[in-house]
């Protein structure tokens, strides 16, 4: 069973904060794992506030439900999210696989796939700070980073992420894709690129000093045993 | 007032609060939610330095003693400005009101001002209403929570018809900052609650209204900063900004303020200490020591002047607000002029 419960957590880490673009893993957000004999996976998910944003944390508990329910020797997936103000709708609604809106009927008024992509888009174009800012860095002029393409750049996780969101969206993302893109794809000329490289630092910067608040926030609620305790 | 270096600087904080979050004014049956809401600000409070951490149970309610000395004696603050946020729904009494702000700002005339708020959803009622709250305690701003639950209704947008009516209401009645609430953990169930768009509407359709975005939009910073340069009459509150960055995560915060430097620019970024989430003074001698690092990392963001520190943590303010400064902490005339917006070129090339 060790080995379901290994495989569980493989799949916990492949679940995203979605407006953090980070694994939940990673973000202390799984507050224990287990999978009893007969197969029945349990976990249980935290987040740094009784408020954050019932729209993510539905997100994360429903794709969490699906990754490990999705995993081998795992009969069924009870998740459940803790101490937060929508616990019970999020748990209720996730566990009877009904959608967001249904789970908060007469309150929400928008599905929530609309709001993922978004949050891919911000990492499509925070990533491209990730990988470019080295190239920058080394001297790259605007005119050798509008013509780069990803097949050119040196293999990095960052480069592994940018393409996988890019894929995600449907956006090029293979060999010889631009590096740099506009959000509908297409190349930049010299004359954009340090305006776009602007923009997507502060994307990053945007997406990093919330996940900064997120981790601060959580050592704060469940102490400083936080990342030890997965 | 403070003085450092010969220089002095006059000080605004933009962004304080009076509340009582006590148990005796948990509303029976909601207590699990304002417990949540006081205990979210509780965990803020902890991004401050651990000397000025307070016990919790001091810190669901303070007395008129606490606020005169940490703001006015140990904050050295000039004026302040007191945000009300109602919340009543889990708070017999409210949280804060306009009612338990004004009590104490009108002890202390010149060093406190109130402000109002509104909520289109509250309808003609609503508008009665906010025609004498400004009668009655002279609103020149509104904070408003655009992601406020009522009735069923978790949320509303600026740009909604109902909305405008108040705006122009406030447009009437001299009511000319508008505050609004665009940051972290503030229960939004849809998108549109904490999105920055709908400042962006109003701010184009009411240019003769400040709109002072407070926590600058902080989980989505960048659509502030794209918004904020297309309007002239967008401003960044610094609220939550130093107060849950500059100790707790210096780097992000020499980031976050190079990027508002560069989009917002100086003349339109005001400090706001959040009492009592945190107190003032920490954040003010910080804020005065405080410099762009020299890191190669930072070398493309602007160093702060002192002039800089003198718009943000006090001069922009007082223009918003009409507050006479002493002569000794002006600015000499030149500086004074028309807000500057440094990145106005770009405007054409930010997403529209």
């Amino acid at each position: 069973m060790s080995t379901t419960v290994a495989r569980v957590w493989s799949a916990l880490g492949t679940v995203l904060d979605p407006e953090l673009d980070e694994p939940i893993t990673g973000l202390h957000f799984v507050a224990s794992h287990d999978v009893s004999d007969s197969g029945v996976a349990r976990v249980q998910l935290r987040l740094p506030t009784f408020y954050c944003a019932p729209n993510f944390s539905f997100l994360m508990v429903a794709d969490a439900y699906d990754a490990v329910s999705a995993t081998d020797g795992v009969t069924r997936a009870e998740i459940t999210l803790l101490d937060h103000h929508a616990s019970r709708e999020i748990n209720d609604g996730v566990a009877a696989r009904a959608g967001f809106m249904e789970t908060f009927e007469g309150e929400a008024v928008d599905d929530l796939e609309e709001l993922r992509r978004t949050f891919f888009a911000k990492a499509v174009l925070a990533g491209q700070d990730r990988v470019a800012r080295p190239l920058v860095d080394a001297g790259a002029t605007p005119a050798e980073l509008a013509a780069m393409t990803l097949g050119e750049v040196p293999p990095s996780v960052d480069l592994d992420r940018l393409r996988q969101r890019r894929a995600a969206l449907g956006l090029p993302h293979v060999d010889d894709s631009p590096l740099l893109m506009h959000a509908d794809g297409s190349a930049l000329t010299t004359e954009q690129v340090p305006l776009h490289l602007r923009r997507a630092r502060v994307t990053r910067i945007g997406i990093e000093t919330n996940g900064e608040y997120c981790k601060s926030l959580l050592v704060e609620r469940y102490g400083p045993g936080v990342a030890a305790a997965t | 007032m403070y003085e450092k270096d010969g220089e002095k600087y006059f000080i605004v904080d933009s962004h304080s609060h009076f509340w009582d979050a006590s148990r005796e004014n948990w509303k029976p049956g909601r207590e699990e939610f304002a417990k949540g809401w006081i205990d979210c600000f509780y965990g803020y409070h902890k991004l401050g330095p651990p000397e000025t951490h307070w016990d919790y149970e001091r810190y669901l309610k303070i007395d008129e003693e606490d606020f005169v000395r940490d703001v006015f004696e140990d904050g050295k603050v000039d004026v302040a400005i007191f945000q009300s946020t109602y919340l009543k729904d889990w708070y017999t009494e409210g949280f804060n009101t306009i009612e338990r702000n004004g009590a104490l700002a009108e002890k202390y005339p010149g060093r406190l001002i109130v402000n109002g708020r509104f909520d289109p959803r509250d309808g003609d009622a609503g508008l009665k209403q906010l025609e004498e709250d400004a009668r009655r305690w002279n609103l020149k701003g509104v904070k408003l929570y655009t992601a406020e639950w009522q009735n069923g209704s978790r949320g509303w947008s600026l740009k909604d018809p109902e909305s405008y009516r108040f705006l122009e209401k406030c447009r009437e009645l001299g009511i000319k900052n508008i505050h609004v609430h665009k940051g972290p953990t503030i229960w939004p169930l849809n998108k549109d609650a904490f999105d920055v768009k709908d400042v962006d509407q109003a701010a184009t359709d009411f240019t003769d209204l400040n709109f002072i975005v407070e926590h600058v939009g902080l989980p989505r910073i960048e659509d502030f900063c794209f918004m904020a340069v297309q309007e002239p009459n967008v401003y960044a509150g610094l609220s939550v900004v130093i107060g849950g960055l500059m100790h707790a995560r210096p780097k992000f915060f020499a980031k976050v303020i190079g990027e508002l430097m560069f989009w917002v620019g100086e003349d339109k970024m005001t400090f706001g200490g959040d009492y009592h989430i945190w107190t003032p003074k920490w954040q003010i001698e910080g804020f005065l020591d405080w410099q762009m690092p020299d890191d190669e990392a930072f070398s493309d963001y602007a160093k702060l002047t002192v002039a800089t520190k003198k718009k943000i943590l006090g001069l922009n303010a007082a223009r918003l607000y009409d507050i006479p400064v002493p002569e000794e902490c002006r600015l000499p005339e030149a500086a004074v002029d028309e807000p500057d917006y440094p990145a106005e070129h770009l405007k054409d090339a930010v997403p529209a």
